[in-house]
């Protein structure tokens, strides 16, 4: 068989992409943040434990828990979103199950992160 | 692009099994795991914007047993999930590195989030007056 291909195009791109630093960077960046937010979130959680509709509404509707709330879920699912991108890239090597994992994450982390904001933004504008 | 067989770093089967091993296979399950504690989040509060009907049925499931048993383990992967992330933490900053203080480390994190994670579950059943 001829092999029409030079050596050097058989091993262009088989490399590092050279540019995962900032994924790596904005994932620790997210972890630092997650650490006062969970702490908020744990102890807000046991604090209203067992507490109805209407008192979780009125807990939600005050302005810092709303933006405390949204700022959580903007954080967690960012980093949830590299986190377990890595976790794919690591353990699935065929092309295709990568490719549909990898959608199903990104599109999965903006669908939550989609969904709780507006439903915090409902809960906190709401009558 | 060809695919040649590319030599491949170590893996698992190469290194001798230790806290320093679990914590680190263990901070990867537990974050998996807590994507699935983050569908749950996500319910709740489109529950609480939806009204007090469908949030009471999602309160009911929460505080049926099989409930009780998802959010506890939920509580447990947060708990470990947090303690083993400070500590890959102090380690991208260079630290925790000698043998003693990593395993030592690694072990502590169980003990944060096994005692975390009662510590938890006694406030919030004290809280609601059931304890």
């Amino acid at each position: 068989m001829t092999d029409m291909n030079t050596p050097l195009s058989k091993v262009r791109g088989l490399g590092s992409a050279k540019d995962g630093t900032s994924v790596w960077i904005s994932h620790r960046i997210a972890a630092v943040a997650n650490i006062p937010l969970v702490i908020f979130f744990v102890v807000s959680f046991v604090g209203n434990a067992g507490k109805g509709h209407a008192e979780w509404v009125a807990w939600i509707k005050q302005p810092l828990v709303s933006v405390l709330l949204i700022l959580f879920v903007l954080n967690f699912t960012n980093h949830m979103r590299s986190g377990l991108q890595e976790v794919v890239e690591d353990y699935v090597h065929s092309h295709g199950s990568k490719w549909a994992a990898t959608l199903a994450i990104k599109f999965g982390c903006a669908l939550i992160a989609g969904l709780s904001v507006f439903s915090v933004l409902r809960i906190a504008f709401g009558g | 692009m060809a695919k040649a067989k590319r030599p491949l770093s170590p893996h698992l089967q190469v290194y001798r099994f230790g806290a320093h091993m679990a914590v680190s296979i263990i901070h990867r399950i537990t974050g998996s795991a807590l994507a699935f504690g983050a569908i749950l989040l996500t319910w709740w509060l489109v529950a609480i914007a939806t009204g007090n009907e469908y949030f009471n049925t999602v309160q009911g499931f929460a505080s049926s047993m099989i409930g009780r048993i998802i959010l506890f383990g939920i509580t447990f992967a947060l708990m470990q999930h947090f303690a083993s992330g400070i500590r890959h933490l102090f380690m991208d900053a260079g630290k925790l590195y000698d043998l003693k203080a990593n395993t030592s480390s690694a072990k502590f994190t169980f003990v944060f989030s096994v005692v975390m994670t009662i510590v938890i579950w006694a406030a919030a059943y004290k809280v609601m007056g059931v304890l």
